[in-house]
């Protein structure tokens, strides 16, 4: 920005609070925003009009939260999202929330009222700072302009950092609008904050001994894998030991799906490899997850042999859930190269007895995708058929619940940040905004949404911000008709009561007609042959978004599971029907 | 139940309270007392939270948990011999015959008479918890007619501040 006046005193160039903190963006490498303007953060919007920064205008602050998640994800980089005040903050709750528990890294602008106004009840006034401590790794209200430039150094250092995680910036409309020297800090200091990166050596040296001692390992890998960028150390570590690996859901992609040690995802709707894994394993060295209660079921029950190991970033993840024999705090891609050093040329255990008998679960035990009886599309059919159409270089982004997991153990992602999905928050209507913030992120990605009728009608306004930027991104309706997930609980847990789930789908909305309206193309398969025609059509469009919508059967559920509230041992590969443990095999 | 007490050195800005009163509840976790002031650097506070636990792990998850907030420089639990003091302001009503009397007891237990009316005294105690405790018991019987208690403040004894210390409880490097 050449040209501005300077201060007579420093000699630093004086600009707007606006002005600074869009500098300060540029500064940090931003080159593109999500967001929506309103009156508070209209001072931003002015100077945005001339910036470089690229700015997608999206039609509801939550997707705007989404889509800088998405770019996130899909790029490596911190996705930043922009509201105004008052209901455009609180619309941004969900994402913050989302990228929170799933560790996203994240910054969130806000505009908030006049700073002499704040606390008086003023038109679209609400403490964004407040409501969003508990779902952010640290916030900022801005009333001062000289502040600005190292709330933003701070805000991208934290939430790029340590365990990535979102950060809010809430800077008071005169702050925007008041003149001041701009002074870009030349270091960051946070006495508090400072992430423990390099693994102990004493623990890392035990967690070695353990490994080297392992009969029957398995590694659950987590996305900390996919943040701490990984993947390298993590199939090296692999090659190295010939430890069996799970991924959890955000971990999808982190390791190569093809590779015979992998054994699939664990969990509630895990494979039962993985989870008869975990559950038999004398040693589970589990990197960059967190035993959330949708991997381990019953926590007393869980992997009830082994001995733990736990490296994550974050020290209050060890021993919250499940207690950790070796505790490791450090940094995933320094825990798996430092254990890959310390066990070269260290005398390991056969383990050929247990890839034998895992291999045996994973032939036995393929995840279910009958087809449905009545000639109805299976979803399961459905959602393989678009992974074997678009392939292991698509980026793949789902909503939450039945077709989630489907997405999870079907499509073929086989490289890290090309699985987008909302996995500690479960939000419903995630896929379509942060398949558009990936796309924008990875424009020369093929970008494929695959969503459910119940997410796709609460986020689906952004095919026309798609529509209108060109950003165009192919999103797969699996519609059912029905609230998938919760209908299958209905059907397990509640004598198939199906109250308030039926969305009726089938009839409204129609999903290609309203594409259509929103600038998209619509398409619709009712059969298999169609499905195949959809999807090519699909593929060949590259210059629009295009929604491709699959009538599929109702009554198909997601197998293997583990009931809420139960063991691993308890898993199910269809409705009462235990899996054939085979164990006289080990 | 044990109860540990957590001298917290905290950024001296606006709402980092209530990021940790906000934090330890909203985690489940239950605060017997909390303290905040000022310290000898401006622009440092410091906390003393007093919680009582069974189970060791929570107090491991509230150091973790409270260790994540940015604007908390460190966490030290005090050792069990720490001089742990709180204050007790109680208004005890009294007559010209039991005047005396209640004088006495507060003697005895050094506190001050900080108020005085014709039909009231207000006291002023600070000591360690049983100390207050008995002494609200023994002057309960004159009528207590309103009091406050401050939370409890904590030192370690000797002469090293926190700030020396190497290995703070739960490190931030632990594991």
């Amino acid at each position: 920005m050449a040209g501005e006046p300077r201060s007579r005193e420093t000699g630093a160039t004086e600009l707007t609070g606006a002005q600074a903190l869009l500098k300060s963006l540029e500064k940090l490498g931003v080159d593109t925003v999500f967001g929506l303007p309103g009156g508070a953060i209209l001072p931003l919007y002015d100077p945005l009009f001339d910036s470089d920064i690229r700015h997608i205008l999206v039609r509801h602050e939550q997707a705007a939260g989404h889509a800088a998640e998405g770019y996130a994800v899909a790029t490596g980089r911190v996705g930043v999202c922009i509201a105004t005040s008052g209901p455009g903050a609180t619309n941004l709750v969900t994402p913050i929330g989302d990228a929170y528990m799933d560790s996203v890294p994240l910054i969130a602008i806000t505009g908030q009222v006049k700073s002499t106004a704040i606390g008086t009840d003023a038109f679209q006034e609400a403490d964004i700072r407040g409501i969003t401590t508990p779902i952010t790794k640290h916030n900022f209200l801005i009333t001062h302009a000289e502040d600005i430039p190292a709330a933003l150094a701070e805000a991208h250092h934290i939430a790029r950092t340590g365990r990535p995680g979102p950060v809010l910036v809430d800077v008071a409309g005169d702050a925007l609008r008041q003149v001041v020297p701009f002074v870009w800090p030349e270091k960051i200091t946070l006495p508090g904050y400072k992430p423990t990166v390099s693994p102990h050596a004493k623990q890392m040296s035990s967690a070695a001994r353990v490994l080297a001692a392992a009969e029957r390992p398995v590694l659950i890998a987590g996305g900390g894998i996919i943040r701490a960028r990984a993947a390298k150390e993590l199939k090296a570590f692999v090659e190295a030991t010939g430890v069996p690996v799970a991924t959890t859901l955000t971990a999808k992609g982190v390791f190569p799906s093809t590779d015979p040690l992998y054994l699939g995802m664990p969990g509630m709707h895990g494979t039962v490899a993985a989870v008869g894994a975990i559950q038999r394993a004398d040693v589970v060295l589990a990197v960059g997850m967190r035993f959330d209660d949708r991997v381990t079921g019953e926590l007393s029950t869980f992997a009830p042999h082994a001995t733990v190991i736990h490296a994550d970033i974050d020290p209050a993840e060890i021993s919250k859930n499940i207690n950790a024999d070796v505790p490791i705090v450090g940094d995933a891609r320094k825990v798996l190269a430092g254990l890959i050093d310390r066990l070269e040329g260290k005398k390991l255990q056969d383990l050929s007895s247990w890839h034998e008998y895992l291999q045996g679960l994973k032939d036995r035990y393929q995840v279910a995708k009958e087809r449905s009886a009545d000639g109805t599309l299976s979803p399961q059919w459905v959602i393989e058929r678009i992974g074997e159409k678009f392939g292991p270089d698509a980026i793949y982004a789902t909503g939450v619940g039945q077709h989630q997991m489907w997405a999870a153990h079907l499509l073929p992602v086989d490289q890290p940040n090309h699985f987008l999905t909302s996995g500690g928050a479960g939000t419903m209507g995630y896929c379509v905004p942060a398949a558009m913030g990936a796309k924008v992120g990875a424009p020369d990605k093929v970008v494929v949404g695959v969503d459910g009728d119940g997410c796709f009608q609460m986020t689906n306004q952004e095919l026309v911000t798609c529509a209108l930027n060109h950003i165009p991104v192919k999103i797969a309706v699996i519609n059912n008709s029905a609230l998938g997930m919760v209908r299958q609980w209905q059907s397990l847990f509640y004598n198939e009561r199906y109250s308030h789930t039926d969305l009726n789908s089938d009839q409204l909305p129609d999903i290609p007609k309203l594409a259509e309206a929103m600038g998209a193309v619509g398409l619709r398969a009712t059969t298999e042959t169609e499905v195949d025609e959809v999807l090519a059509r699909a593929a060949e469009i590259n210059d629009a978004p295009v929604v491709m919508e699959f009538v599929c059967e109702k009554d198909a559920m997601v197998w293997p599971m583990v009931a809420a509230g139960t063991s691993n041992d308890d898993i199910k590969i269809a409705r009462d029907m235990a899996p054939n443990w085979g164990e006289d095999e080990l | 139940m044990r109860t540990h007490t957590l001298s917290v050195l905290v950024s001296n800005k606006s709402g980092v309270l209530a990021r940790v009163v906000g934090l330890i509840s909203r985690r489940g976790f239950n605060i017997d007392s909390l303290s905040v002031g000022t310290t000898e650097h401006p622009d440092v506070s410091r906390m003393t939270i007093v919680m009582a636990v069974e189970d060791e792990r929570v107090i491991e998850q509230v150091v973790k948990q409270l260790n994540k907030l940015i604007e908390v420089y460190k966490i030290v639990e005090l050792e069990a011999n720490a001089v742990n003091h709180e204050m007790l302001l109680v208004k005890v009503s009294c007559t010209d015959s039991t005047r005396s009397a209640v004088i006495d007891i507060t003697n005895l237990f050094r506190g001050h008479i900080v108020d005085v009316s014709p039909d009231s005294v207000t006291i002023e105690v600070t000591g360690g918890r049983q100390k207050i405790d008995s002494f609200s018991a023994m002057v309960s019987s004159y009528g207590i007619i309103e009091m406050v208690q401050s939370g409890q403040v904590a030192l370690g004894r000797g002469s090293r501040s926190i700030n020396e210390k190497k290995r703070p409880a739960l490190a931030k490097h632990k594991g």
